[in-house]
């Protein structure tokens, strides 16, 4: 129990340190890694919940994917990060403001938090069947069971953002040059080359 | 686990679903040469979705795992949805050709949305809401950003996809505050632990009411209505059609279901909210609508203003308030998608225009035009032969019914002073001094549109009792 709290206090202590610092570090590239840092703290308190899997997909998700585009994003684009935080100053009274009242709010909410009679009944409705077996496990038995539906339209969902990106970004631009193999290919000397008779002394 | 998935249910989503597929692989092959013929097999399968819906039973079945519901709510929203997808598919074919935007992507995305909104319509469960909802809305941040060389385009679709990431975000949180206290988010389980309670603790309310401010800002009802008239300037026009008919009705639809399933035991807790969403959207919209000199701006405060009569219809919270609901937003959907047919005929020399004074002397240059354009406006501002007076009609007797006199002099009070503008755009037509000539030409799916809106809304009168009977039937599957 002590160990589990100390690792708690650990891990959400080094969250909260690297979250600030996402923030208020000077260089994008420091912010960055401090957010990978974030990631791999929640990635640790997941595992103290006994998620394990949603832990490993925090690190390889988020670190993996998210992060690293994040790097190069910040690394590629030429933005003047300086000029972007200019005026953000300006906003930070009003951001205490209403971040203080959310986070009254929230500590009212728990504080008096109460389950409904029905939760635990509610609770016990889906599952059933996943004593003694591991997260990956039981996702995997119902994924593609009772949650076909939403596994389906996040997949629908996935397939529009990708659409969306290329009609976006996508751009047929003329006047590149490309090799074009077939053309090179099926290209004969007949139809390229003229053999001209000139006359000595006359030029072409 | 396997008992009820029952997919035959939802064959119009899959039809659809497939169909965008197959689409895209065709449009990926011919190039965008292949979007009228896309555009027009679009409207095909919807129109074939909509048989598909017409055949199939219509008393209440669950499917996917109680996931989704069919039920005549679901079956007869997903009808008014097709009709206004149909419609914008119509408006906008020859519009991209004229912006020179016209992708093959385009009827893709449409139809990916409709089935988002045909899947928000049948949610059953918390989670089959937000997958049809995000769905959706992916979709529309894709068209809104649709004119990669306009920067107000690209403005636009950035403060759309900001503002509804962020209602997302509120609507995540209040669900999972609803799971923290139920434990389930199947509708029907939650409307059961709620039946049941003695007292309602605090943390319920607040994820009810984070749930309903996610989704007032999809219908861009008052206070999360800021961002309409930006995006409805600057999207494309033929998108901003699409906008403002049809996800407005699916986004209500989906309200309507979650208020009345599983929220229906705390009524007059989400009452308290809608009552003063409602009122801020009528005087928002009545007030702020007068200073627009964009025609299009203008539109985006009518719709937050008319969203404010649907919510007077579900505040009333009896059947006759939902069906009177559900007839005001087909009415509502079939006026703007004739509006919107006449403001896409508003170019000149090739070029759109969008000022409310480009419209002056109409009635001299275009007397058809012009005198449809009219009787959209002596509708939309709800003038007695007209569909437009039935619709709010309906709402405010429903409201009276009920004993909310209050809410129904405001509604009566914010539409005489909307009629204002509505007016004005008459009278600038019919009397003021000509403007340059508008092209001449308007292509055969405008003009269909147009006169299929005209009918609907002479026609209505008589024959008001058959579509209320529509609604009623609709309405009755809810409670």
């Amino acid at each position: 129990m002590i160990v589990q709290a100390f690792a708690f206090y650990l891990f959400a202590g080094i969250l909260l340190l690297s979250a600030l610092m996402v923030v208020t570090a000077r260089n994008p590239v420091h912010s960055v890694l401090f957010l990978i840092l974030s990631f791999f703290n929640s990635a640790g308190l997941f595992v103290l919940l006994g998620a394990e899997f949603i832990a490993m997909i925090m690190v390889i998700v988020y670190v993996g994917a998210v992060a690293v585009l994040f790097l190069f994003v910040v690394m590629m684009l030429d933005i003047s990060f300086t000029d972007l935080r200019k005026g953000a100053m300006n906003y930070v009274p009003l951001g205490v403001v209403i971040g203080s009242i959310l986070l009254f709010e929230l500590v009212a909410i728990y504080s008096y938090w109460q389950f409904s009679p029905s939760t635990e009944n509610n609770l016990a409705l889906p599952g059933g069947g996943f004593e003694g077996i591991g997260n990956a496990h039981a996702i995997g038995l119902v994924i593609y069971t009772k949650y076909v539906f939403a596994f389906q339209v996040a997949g629908l969902i996935l397939f529009v953002a990708m659409i969306g990106a290329i009609v976006l970004t996508h751009r047929t631009r003329s006047g590149v040059r490309k090799q074009k193999i077939e053309e090179q290919q099926s290209r004969k000397a007949s139809d390229v080359v003229e053999v001209k008779k000139i006359t000595p002394g006359t030029g072409v | 686990m396997m008992e009820t998935l029952n997919i035959i249910l939802l064959m119009p989503e899959i039809f659809i679903a497939v169909m965008a597929m197959v689409f895209l692989i065709f449009g990926v092959f011919q190039g965008n040469r292949s979007t009228d013929a896309l555009c027009r097999a679009a409207v095909f399968s919807f129109v074939i979705a909509a048989y598909i819906i017409l055949q199939t039973n219509w008393d209440t079945q669950f499917a996917l795992n109680n996931m989704l519901v069919v039920d005549s709510f679901s079956s007869i929203i997903k009808l008014i949805i097709i009709i206004g997808v149909i419609a914008s598919l119509g408006l906008s074919v020859k519009y991209l050709h004229q912006e020179r935007i016209s992708r093959f992507e385009y009827p893709v995305l449409i139809m990916f949305a409709g089935v988002g909104m045909m899947l928000m319509v049948s949610a059953n469960n918390m989670l089959a809401l937000y997958m049809g909802l995000e769905l959706q809305s992916l979709s529309l941040y894709v068209l809104a950003a649709f004119n990669r060389n306009s920067l107000k385009s690209g403005e636009a679709a950035a403060k759309y996809f900001i503002l509804g990431a962020l209602s997302s975000g509120m609507l995540l949180f209040g669900m999972s505050l609803i799971y923290g206290f139920v434990g389930s988010l199947d509708f029907m389980t939650i409307q059961n632990t709620l039946s049941s309670l003695e007292a309602i603790p605090p943390g319920l309310t607040v994820g009810m009411v984070f749930i309903l401010a996610a989704l007032v800002f999809k219908i861009s009802a008052a206070p999360f209505h800021m961002w309409t008239p930006d995006v409805y300037q600057g999207a494309p026009t033929g998108i901003t059609a699409f906008f403002a008919i049809a996800p407005k009705v699916a986004a209500l639809a989906l309200i309507i279901r979650l208020l009345y399933v599983p929220f229906v035991s705390i009524a007059d807790q989400w009452m308290q909210v809608l009552y003063f969403v409602s009122i801020m959207s009528l005087l928002f919209g009545a007030f702020v609508g007068i200073a627009q000199s964009n025609i299009k701006r203008l539109f985006a405060y009518s719709s937050i203003g008319n969203m404010g009569y649907a919510l007077i219809g579900l505040i009333a919270g009896t059947e006759a308030g939902v069906s009177s609901v559900i007839v005001f937003m087909l009415i509502y959907m079939i006026m703007t998608a004739g509006s919107f047919a006449v403001i896409l005929c508003m170019r000149r020399d090739g070029i759109a225009v969008e000022n409310i004074s480009d419209l002056s002397g109409l009635s001299k240059n275009q007397p058809i035009l012009a005198y449809i354009m009219a009787a959209l406006m002596f509708s939309m501002s709800g003038i007695p032969p007209f569909a437009g007076f039935f619709g709010k009609l309906f709402v405010f007797n429903a409201a009276v019914d009920s004993g909310h006199y209050l809410l129904a002099i405001i509604g009566v009070l914010a539409s005489v002073v909307a009629a204002f503008y509505y007016l004005r755009i008459i009278k600038i037509m019919f009397f003021d001094k000509p403007a340059d000539l508008f092209d001449k030409e308007i292509d055969v799916e405008k003009r269909i549109v147009l006169f299929l809106s005209l009918f609907f809304i002479i026609g209505f009168i008589f024959r008001p009792l058959f579509v209320l009977s529509i609604a009623q039937n609709a309405a009755s599957s809810l409670f």
